[in-house]
């Protein structure tokens, strides 16, 4: 399979933005002046902590700034899923697999089972529905790995 | 945009109007002196509503959190690796809570096998500057899981194809 890294190279951030990006993945105030606030707490001022905000929004840094949601409380159901797919085949099932609206994350990793995609579907009935017809589409047995249990989710990364 | 949550399926956490505040956020919280005002505006609805709502909403964990996503790729954390592990299904819940505990895991399930391709029953997400670092952090999961451990194996990302998260559809 291919290893050719697509990653996005590590960038410099100076000393208020690593403030900023540590400081926001600790929450966000719900208050008339949220930013103003955590500019007081970052000692720097609201216009410039939204100005860098901007930023690193804007070069990829952040991938998103809000609130984020739980996808089972929202009557929604997730799984992930895996493929083996054969190398010459796999622009092809990329292409496929994440033309379905349901398929919210997917990644190549170094291994027989090759592609992984996270599904969320509106409904958990709908789970096995795009299951199958992914099957069908690439021609690729699916593994469906539903969790059975969550211990931990939601690492902050520290720059 | 895609369409994942049609409105009558939604769950009983959630109204009408929390769902239109969820579309209104989904795509990220406005960069603005006063982003709930600015939120309260597009939807036509009083600003004290939109905090309660959010508040009630992070109270009911309909919100994890507020907060920033950042591209882990793009701060320097370049190895990613996706730790599996066959450990005993009576003890994978006492070893998945402390596995999950440790700092370097982002995420961490019990997860069904299929055998005989799939012996992997827990799965932990590990994150480091590099591969090395994530086969040391490997190495200390394997210490904590002991003799519990029959096998494992890591499964490095080396793209991403798509990430665009889940979403609501908009009406």
């Amino acid at each position: 399979m291919s290893t050719a890294a697509v990653i996005d190279a590590p960038v410099e951030l100076d000393a208020l933005d690593r403030r900023i990006i540590n400081r926001l993945q600790d929450g966000f105030p719900i208050s008339e002046h949220p930013y103003a606030e955590v500019a007081a707490e970052l000692d720097t001022d609201e216009a410039t902590l939204i100005a860098r905000l901007q930023a690193l929004l804007d070069t990829g840094i952040l991938s998103r700034f809000g609130p984020m949601y739980h996808a089972e409380r929202l009557g929604g159901a997730l799984t992930l899923a895996a493929i083996a797919v054969a190398p010459a085949d796999f622009e092809r099932v990329t292409e496929q697999v994440n033309a379905f609206p349901e398929v919210a994350h997917n990644y190549a990793r170094d291994h027989e089972l090759n592609m992984w995609f996270v599904l969320a579907t509106e409904t958990p009935q709908r789970i096995p529905v795009v299951i199958r017809e992914i099957e069908r589409i690439t021609g690729y047995p699916v593994f469906n790995m539903p969790k059975k249990e969550e211990f931990f989710v939601g690492l902050k990364f520290r720059v | 945009m895609s369409a994942v949550l049609e409105p009558q399926q939604i769950s009983p956490l959630i109204d009408a109007i929390d769902r239109r505040l969820i579309v209104a956020t989904q795509g990220g919280l406005p960069l603005d002196p006063q982003p709930y005002h600015r939120l309260a505006e597009r939807l036509e609805l009083p600003v004290a509503e939109v905090m309660t709502r959010l508040r009630r909403l992070q109270g009911d964990g309909v919100i994890r959190r507020i907060g920033a996503v950042p591209n882990h790729y793009r701060l320097g954390y370049r190895g990613n690796g996706m730790s599996v592990w066959d450990v005993p299904d009576a003890a994978v819940r006492e070893l998945g809570q402390r596995i999950g505990a440790l700092p370097f895991v982002s995420h961490c399930y019990h997860r069904p096998r299929h055998l005989p391709h799939w012996p992997y029953n827990l799965f932990a997400m590990v994150h480091g500057h590099d591969r090395a670092e994530v086969m040391m952090q490997v190495s200390r999961i394997a210490e904590q899981l002991g003799s519990a451990v029959r096998d494992h194996d890591v499964l490095f990302s080396t793209r991403i194809l798509k990430k665009t998260g889940m979403r609501l559809v908009t009406e």
